[in-house]
């Protein structure tokens, strides 16, 4: 009798814990009350799938010597013999030199100039000075990089403004700056701090204004001046933040602006301004050597994604903030 | 702000730092200044000045805009940005809503798996010579579509989206199904409403972005210049030093050729121009959209 009781019994609802077994019953269920949603989901599931994991196997061309008219499966395997290639190639160590001068600059330069400026904005008494400042200093992230390239080129040609300017602090006479090697990483991170740092404050200037009065009220009545209120309670505040950004910028650190590389160099200059990413853009499309330039990338990704990890983690060990 | 005793040193800090702050605002607004005014100035002697440009020079000119204005690329390069920037808007929006709103359904059991399953495109990714593969053997290379469809969502968005709809109550999504609402319904005119300014931040920084966009097309137009976004044209304009401008200019004014430099700024200000007015208006949308972004959800 109470066999047949068990058998009549149906689940009406999901079975939690049922583990693996539990999924075809719990997917029906869920498919049958959100069938739109299901559905929804479907092309934007393809759409992921086709643009971004899709492009993950493709990485196997990174191991082949990949010729289009053999395509993926047909192409010859060479295992690591691309990246032996790279990494023996007379361009490997310039290109990581590169990649990475870029990278700490950027780090050592342009990140904490935004922070800078955010904490000078924050001591402006008169709101509306403040205010319009801000919004003028936002402007120039709004121009599109080829107009900023466009300006940058103009103003360092010989005879451009830049330029002379330069040549009169230097003593020296007029150039093409950008056709002088040693130029580049100035006019790229400067123009980068440029095109940035009031942007960039946004998000400090909002963290500090946050930051509670009582604690300034208290410290003024210790006698602490200025500067003595930035160090210990303005820069703590904002610390948190500080951190985030840091980490977000360091995981894309080889991820150097390569589309502004690209509008700004020439092979005069490729010496200091060739980066791995504008590199991989030669090989691969404009010689159509896909397994190397593939290589290349996937090297870049790595790298990338490694060095986001370990200061993910090490932000943890040190501080308790984190990405993930 | 802190709180300060007027010492001397505080004074001559705030003087400072004024000064510091107006020298911001220098920066930024005298390249475009030099930019416009010398697009209007004598051709001969913008090529013989050798400082910043602060009002026009010599004669005022029009040769450089009407040279411009009388190149088809300009034009073409206008329909085509235009185009790019109202399809992607179209074509991310919906689907940003549509993903937002699936992710934040409480009652769709794996949205958590489907969440992963896109996050971890963040993470990361096959990289500039799959992607194109992708899309070349997809027989999109020098379409349209090239530039719509593979950056058609960003995660980032979604989860932006997914937040701000997750604070709405579910209690309006049950009363507006016990009124017989389908999903879209509920979707398009409750849930989206009530979520505009988040909707509008999204959309604002997808526009601009696709109006400075030049690199996707740069990668999947090899051929076709007839759909070359603005900043394509730009790019041949300021960077590659193309002629195909200058060629044809000759018929329209006398020593063309001389305008060569004045072609370039007025080109930077007719692509310009417009971000620059609508900036204006929409800017506090960025600084809030900003927030957004830093606020994880």
């Amino acid at each position: 009798m109470k066999e047949k009781k068990e058998k009549k019994q149906k689940v009406i609802g999901y079975i939690e814990h049922g583990g693996i077994k539990a999924l075809p019953h719990n997917l029906a269920l869920d498919f049958k009350r959100n069938k739109v949603i299901y559905f929804l989901c479907i092309p934007i599931i393809v759409w992921y799938i086709i643009f971004h994991y899709v492009p993950m196997a493709g990485i196997v061309m990174a191991f082949e010597k990949f010729k289009p008219a053999l395509g993926i499966f047909r192409s010859k395997w060479i295992g690591f013999g691309n990246f032996v290639e790279f990494f023996k190639g007379p361009y490997f160590l310039r290109l990581l030199r590169n990649t990475a001068a870029l990278g700490i600059l950027d780090i050592i330069f342009g990140f904490p100039a935004p922070i800078i400026f955010a904490l000078l904005l924050n001591e402006v008494k008169n709101i509306k000075f403040k205010k319009v400042t801000q919004t003028i200093s936002y402007m120039p992230y709004f121009i599109s990089m080829v107009v900023v390239a466009g300006i940058i080129i103009d103003f360092t040609k010989s005879g451009g403004v830049i330029s002379n300017i330069v040549a009169t602090l230097r003593g020296t006479t007029p150039e093409n700056l950008l056709g002088n090697v040693n130029y580049f990483r100035p006019i790229f991170i400067l123009s980068g701090i440029w095109q940035g740092v009031g942007y960039g404050s946004i998000i400090y200037i909002a963290a500090l204004s946050s930051v509670d009065q009582e604690l300034y009220e208290a410290a003024v009545m210790d006698g602490a001046n200025r500067w003595k209120q930035t160090i210990h309670i303005t820069i703590p505040s904002i610390l948190p933040t500080i951190i985030m950004l840091l980490i977000m910028r360091m995981g894309s650190i080889l991820a150097v602006a390569s589309d502004k590389v690209l509008l700004l160099y020439s092979p005069g200059i490729y010496e200091k301004a060739d980066v791995i990413s504008t590199y991989v853009y030669r090989i691969g499309l404009e010689q159509a050597n896909y397994g190397l330039a593939s290589a290349v990338g996937l090297f870049n990704s790595i790298v990338g994604t490694v060095f986001l990890l370990t200061t993910n983690a090490i932000s943890k060990k040190l501080t308790e903030t984190s990405l993930f | 702000m802190m709180v300060v005793k007027k010492t001397v040193g505080s004074r001559i800090f705030n003087l400072f730092n004024t000064l510091f702050m107006l020298f911001m605002i220098v920066i930024c607004v005298v390249p475009i200044l030099h930019v416009f005014w010398a697009s209007i100035s004598d051709p001969a002697l913008v090529q013989k000045s050798s400082g910043i440009i602060l009002y026009p020079l010599g004669k005022v000119s029009t040769g450089a805009y009407k040279i411009i204005l009388n190149y088809k690329g300009i034009w073409t390069g206008y329909k085509n940005t235009l185009f790019y920037v109202v399809a992607q808007c179209l074509i991310t929006g919906v689907l940003t809503v549509v993903a937002g709103y699936i992710m934040s359904r409480k009652r769709f059991r794996y949205r958590n798996v489907i969440m992963a399953f896109m996050a971890f495109t963040m993470l990361f990714n096959g990289g500039m010579i799959p992607t194109f593969m992708v899309v070349r053997s997809l027989k999109m290379l020098d379409t349209y579509w090239a530039l719509l469809i593979p950056g058609a969502m960003s995660v980032f968005n979604v989860i932006i989206m997914r937040t701000a709809i997750q604070g709405i109550p579910d209690s309006l999504e049950e009363s507006a199904r016990m009124d017989g609402a389908g999903e879209f319904t509920v979707m398009f005119k409750i849930i989206l409403p009530l979520c505009k300014a988040t909707f509008a931040v999204i959309i604002l920084f997808t526009a601009v972005g696709k109006w400075n966009a030049w690199f996707d097309a740069l990668l999947y137009l090899p051929q076709d210049k007839s759909k070359y976004p603005l900043q394509m044209y730009m790019r041949e304009i300021l960077v590659t030093a193309s002629t195909d401008m200058m060629n044809n200019a000759g018929d329209l004014i006398e020593s063309a050729q001389l305008y060569k430099t004045l072609v370039k700024y007025g080109s930077i200000v007719v692509s310009t121009v417009p971000i620059l007015c609508i900036y204006p208006f929409v800017q506090k949308y960025f600084v809030t959209g900003v927030m957004i972004g830093s606020v994880k959800g």
